[in-house]
């Protein structure tokens, strides 16, 4: 049933009121036709007795009261999936924008998706040997987690990002993978940095991009990720495809989302954010993981930038407690030179325990981790107090946590873009550095393995 | 009775025609059925908060009242299960729709085919009333479940009989002295947000052991009690809430998995069978209860899950047994509550939050405890209440971490630095705090001398280490007095050998009362022969570099079974490396 309404009686953007309908259900996908043919989207947010709120997804200008139609299309925001999608780019609504013919879609999906049941889920526990060290022997990955990364503006995510992409792989394995791009409101470099990357490697056949660069509507954005993430579903769970999901970037998504909240006029949470921001993002970032008796998977490495540096802004702080774990970029490194610049210490995987360990990495692993995270933290302590009281004022041990912090950073962390250690060599060039300390103070070691891997140098 | 939708916003929908309705009625809500719950009535018109997505619902759609308040339904198949916020079984919506969760699913809670085998354990001609155990049901190899008389009923049992029977199959009858007869099934339906009856609350007395070090030598809680747990993000609030879970000395534990990820809850449901209590050698999973509303599921239903939770527990309890609640987080039930409230237009309070933030809170607190239950057997049940907070930015100036910490005896407050360094548990000793170490002192020392000595010891030499961190920091360590730097010493064998308990570790994941006395008291002992040996002018160098220190550093790591040997070797061995120190010195 089509029903079509001349009673547009507000608009300010990128809300409307439209009068007298009826039949009009909440979450509706709805087009508005301009006096001169032109169609925009819109979405139903609110329907009181006969007045329904709607929310533009483009823009509102050139929209006149008298002269628009609105016409409500009975089904809610929907993207049309089939594997024709791959190699494809689309704009945030999910057409496509590469010149190319349209998709003939197997079905259609509504783009918000369902929550997943807990029960169905299987626990993410493949190892994914990203080759980055700081992730694979620290903040380990795993197939079906979702781990951002946090930056700052003018820090290097875009390239640690596609390292990962590009490097990324399970050991042992030849399963097919593909890669979702979902660019937020990031500017046409950004977004083009990464599909270059993608072609130079040939990845890009497997790729199916989502764009709504900087200068596309803002409510729009709200849209894209969802976009995304419905593609990435129906390849990983009924394609069987290993799908790696990248969004960039999620505070261009949050700031969008609190645009609507004011137009609606809602009541404000922390720094304008609405209160529901957390269930929102939620509903994003909960859509990775595996499932009970499905091959494929999504992984999900979602982008931000932390306005002020701040990691307690309420965006990275939201993100922070739904997805598993973070890696947070440093730009102290940064300006050290030291690439990719990862924070270790606030760093963190939750899956790391179950993807660990013999006859997933090596049996060393967990406790490696374990005792290259406190003895950086020692170091890092020890050259805080070194530049108070001078070298003099350091033990023996603490001088040896400084030295090792040096080399650590310089060594493990500092690796460059284009290197791709493989687990062993990260696991190795831990106990490297690890035997530049007492052994005494290797308590999170166990005996057996110092004998086994500590380079024999320093056993002298 | 059947009232027509007006307005739809989100999950909160409005519908006229509903004048017999009572608030907090739970309602179907359009063609796909969905479930509600009334919140206010102005006129005949209701404001309903909808637990499932309303996506697709509009004006003239129908809604129908159940004119009953949101229940639960409580019996044989708890245990073990997995349910959402409003109690429907997860494991059967899967088996029903798939790996999602459609709308509008009816699912029983307690599975209506199943039969249990029920012992009867009254006669009939006995005389009883509400909370008598009628009969028991084997409802897992761990726990017995009683069958109980609903509380309200009294009379005298007609007939009762023992055999297989479905949850609503009675299996007895009672004739109250008015003549009627009442049919009591194994299953009692009970409104969630009425708290069950009993007959008197005691002070908590027992602690509750958790395996836990820090928990249990600093911070203790006691059985009956109320704790929070307040933490940044990755300060590792849901491992603390897990290993509660998992080591707890309690009978059953319900984990409310309120608003967090979906994986955790798979982590629960796929470890937990295989785990085993330490004390029955039954897995854990046959005492545990699962309440999953996850963060993408929608947010009314989480609402409620804490409530369902709480009741769930208040059940068992009402047996008997000693139960444990997790809830992780309250903080995502409150902004629940925060969400609903808005979109009601209510006055907000602080930070959006609605003015009975605190109320809600406390009620939901308040129903833990330890109580003589209901029935002529004076049994004894209690609640331990446990809540994870997160508060925005890790900065617990927050409402509701101040509202919780208003109510908790217990805080257990996370550390992001402790957690960075890889402290865990990162529970900072500094700013937690345990108001149950009094009332607890009698029991520990009757059961361990000295345990509160040791205890009191340990908290003393860190604090003092906290003060004496801001003196090295300005002026270095080596012009501290040779006595406070081996308290800076004994700090870290506290805060490393002591403290730190690798979760992952099956060896170091569960500490007895009796693994922690011994471990504190080798790290004390070690202190104490220092300082004997400093006063007899031994080095202090030296003293740190005996070569027992390692083995003190790797003792927590020792089996259940090898470890008082094993302690007792070491406080020989560092005896007789002190020993060679002072007999060294004199000599030369």
């Amino acid at each position: 049933m089509i029903r079509e309404y001349q009673t547009i009686s507000e608009i300010a953007s990128p809300l409307m009121m439209v009068r007298g309908v009826e039949g009009v259900t909440y979450d509706e996908l709805a087009e508005i036709e301009l006096p001169h043919g032109e169609k925009r989207r819109c979405k139903v947010l609110e329907v009181d007795g006969d007045v329904a709120v709607v929310q533009l997804f483009e823009s509102a200008q050139g929209i006149n009261l008298a002269g628009s139609k609105v016409r409500f299309l009975g089904h809610p925001l929907r993207l049309g999936v089939s594997e024709d999608m791959l190699g494809r780019v689309f704009n945030g609504m999910g057409e496509p924008i590469d010149g190319g013919p349209a998709i003939l879609p197997e079905k259609y999906e509504d783009i918000n998706g369902l929550p997943m049941n807990p029960s169905a889920r299987a626990y993410p526990a493949e190892f994914i040997q990203t080759g980055v060290s700081t992730i694979d022997g620290l903040n380990t990955l795993v197939r079906g987690q979702k781990l951002p990364i946090f930056s700052c503006s003018g820090l290097p995510h875009a390239a640690l990002a596609a390292q990962i992409a590009r490097q990324a792989r399970v050991l042992g394995t030849d399963e097919s993978f593909a890669v979702v791009f979902a660019a937020i409101g990031i500017t046409f470099e950004e977004s083009e940095y990464f599909i270059n990357d993608f072609r130079r490697t040939g990845a890009i056949d497997r790729t199916v991009v989502f764009s709504n660069l900087a200068n596309d509507p803002a409510v729009e954005r709200i849209s894209t990720p969802r976009m995304a993430l419905t593609a990435a579903e129906y390849l990983a769970f009924e394609k069987d495809m290993h799908v790696l999901v990248i969004l960039t970037d999620i505070t261009n998504y949050a700031e969008a989302l609190r645009e609507v909240s004011a137009a609606k006029k809602e009541v404000p949470g922390r720094r304008g954010y609405p209160g529901y921001m957390y269930t929102d993002l939620a509903t994003l970032y909960e859509r990775a993981g595996r499932r009970i008796g499905k091959k494929g998977s999504i992984t999900m490495i979602p982008i931000l930038t932390m306005p002020e540096d701040d990691k307690t802004h309420p965006i990275p702080d939201l993100t922070g407690y739904i997805t598993e774990g973070q890696i947070i970029l440093s730009r102290e490194l940064h300006r050290k030179g030291i690439v990719p610049p990862v924070d270790v210490l606030p760093s963190l995987s939750r899956l790391k325990d179950k993807g660990v360990g013999e006859g997933r990495t090596r049996e060393d692993h967990a406790g490696t981790m374990n005792q290259l995270f406190s003895a950086y933290a020692a170091g890092k302590e020890a050259k805080e107090l070194m530049t108070i009281l001078g070298e003099a004022a350091l033990s023996e041990t603490d001088k040896k946590f400084a030295k090792f912090a040096d080399e650590f950073e310089q060594r493990y962390v500092n690796q460059g873009n284009q290197t791709n250690r493989s687990i062993i060599e990260t696991l190795d060039l831990g106990w490297e550095l690890l035997s530049l300390l007492p052994r005494s103070e290797l308590k999170r070691l166990k005996v057996e393995q110092i004998e086994k891997y500590m380079p024999k140098k320093a056993e002298e | 009775m059947s009232g027509t939708i007006t307005k739809v916003s989100g999950p909160l929908v409005v519908a006229t025609g509903l004048a017999d309705a009572n608030v907090s009625d739970v309602v179907r809500v359009g063609s796909q059925r969905l479930i509600g719950e009334i919140l206010q009535m102005k006129g005949d018109s209701a404001s309903i908060q909808v637990y499932e997505e309303t996506s697709g619902l509009g004006p003239g759609a129908q809604v129908e009242t159940t004119g009953t308040p949101l229940s639960v339904e409580l019996g044989p198949g708890l245990l073990t299960n997995i349910y959402d916020g409003i109690q429907r079984p997860l494991t059967e919506i899967r088996d029903a729709t798939g790996d999602t969760i459609a709308r509008g699913v009816e699912v029983a809670s307690l599975n209506r085919k199943k039969q249990w085998e029920f012992k009867a354990a009254a006669k009939a001609g006995d005389i009883v009333k509400g909370g008598d155990v009628l009969g028991t049901v084997q409802e897992t190899t761990a726990i017995l479940h009683k069958i109980m008389v609903p509380p309200g009923v009294a009379g005298v049992i007609q007939s009762i009989s023992g055999g297989k029977y479905t949850v609503d199959e009675p299996v007895a009858v009672v004739k109250d002295d008015k003549g009627g007869e009442h049919k009591v099934t194994m299953m009692q339906k009970w409104p969630v947000r009425v708290a069950r009856p009993y007959k008197h609350k005691y002070m908590p007395s027992r602690p509750m052991n958790s395996g836990q070090r820090v928990i249990d030598t600093l911070f203790p809680i006691a059985k009956g009690g109320t704790a929070a747990v307040p933490g940044p993000f990755g300060s590792g609030k849901t491992v603390v809430q897990h290993q509660l879970a998992k080591w707890s000395d309690v009978d059953i534990v319900v984990y409310i998995g309120c608003g967090e990820r979906g994986n955790e809850m798979t982590d629960v449901l796929m470890e937990f069978p295989e785990l085993k209590d330490p004390r029955s050698g039954e897995s854990l999973m046959q005492r545990t209860v699962l309440i999953a509303n996850t963060s993408d599921m929608p947010v009314a239903a989480r609402e409620a899950s804490i409530y369902t939770g709480i009741t769930i527990a208040e059940y068992f309890r009402d047996m008997g047994y000693d139960v444990a609640v997790l809830a992780d987080s309250t903080s995502r039930w409150a902004e629940a509550l925060r969400e609903m409230s808005g979109r009601l237009e209510e006055m907000p309070g602080e930070e959006g939050y609605p003015a009975y933030l605190a109320s809600r809170l406390a009620q939901y607190y308040e129903r833990a405890g330890v109580v003589e239950c209901l029935g002529s057997d004076s049994r004894q049940g209690s609640i331990t209440a446990i809540g994870a907070v997160s508060p925005p930015g890790g900065d617990t100036s927050e409402p509701v971490s101040q509202s919780t910490m208003r109510i908790v005896k217990v805080f257990w407050g996370l550390d992001s630095s402790l957690a960075y360094a890889r402290h865990f548990p990162a529970i900072n000793w500094l700013t937690s705090y345990s108001l149950y170490v009094d009332t607890l002192k009698d029991w520990y020392d009757e059961q361990f001398p000295g345990f509160m000595a040791l205890r009191d010891k340990a908290m003393a030499i860190l604090q003092e280490e906290e003060s004496l961190n801001e003196i090295v920091k300005l002026v270095g360590r080596d012009s501290l007095s040779d006595a406070d730097q081996m308290t800076l010493e004994t700090a870290k064998m506290l805060r490393e050998d002591f403290l730190q308990q690798n979760a992952f570790v099956d060896e170091d994941a569960y500490s007895s009362y009796d693994k922690q006395f011994r471990l504190l008291g080798l790290i004390i002992r070690y202190d104490e022969l220092c300082r004997q040996a400093m006063a007899k002018g031994a080095d202090l160098n030296g003293l740190f570099a005996i070569p027992s220190r390692e083995r003190v550093g790797r003792a927590k790591m020792v089996a259940p079974d090898k470890y008082a040997a094993e302690y007792a070797d070491i406080e020989k061995a560092m005896k007789d490396d002190i020993q060679k120190l002072t007999a060294g010195g004199e000599d030369q």
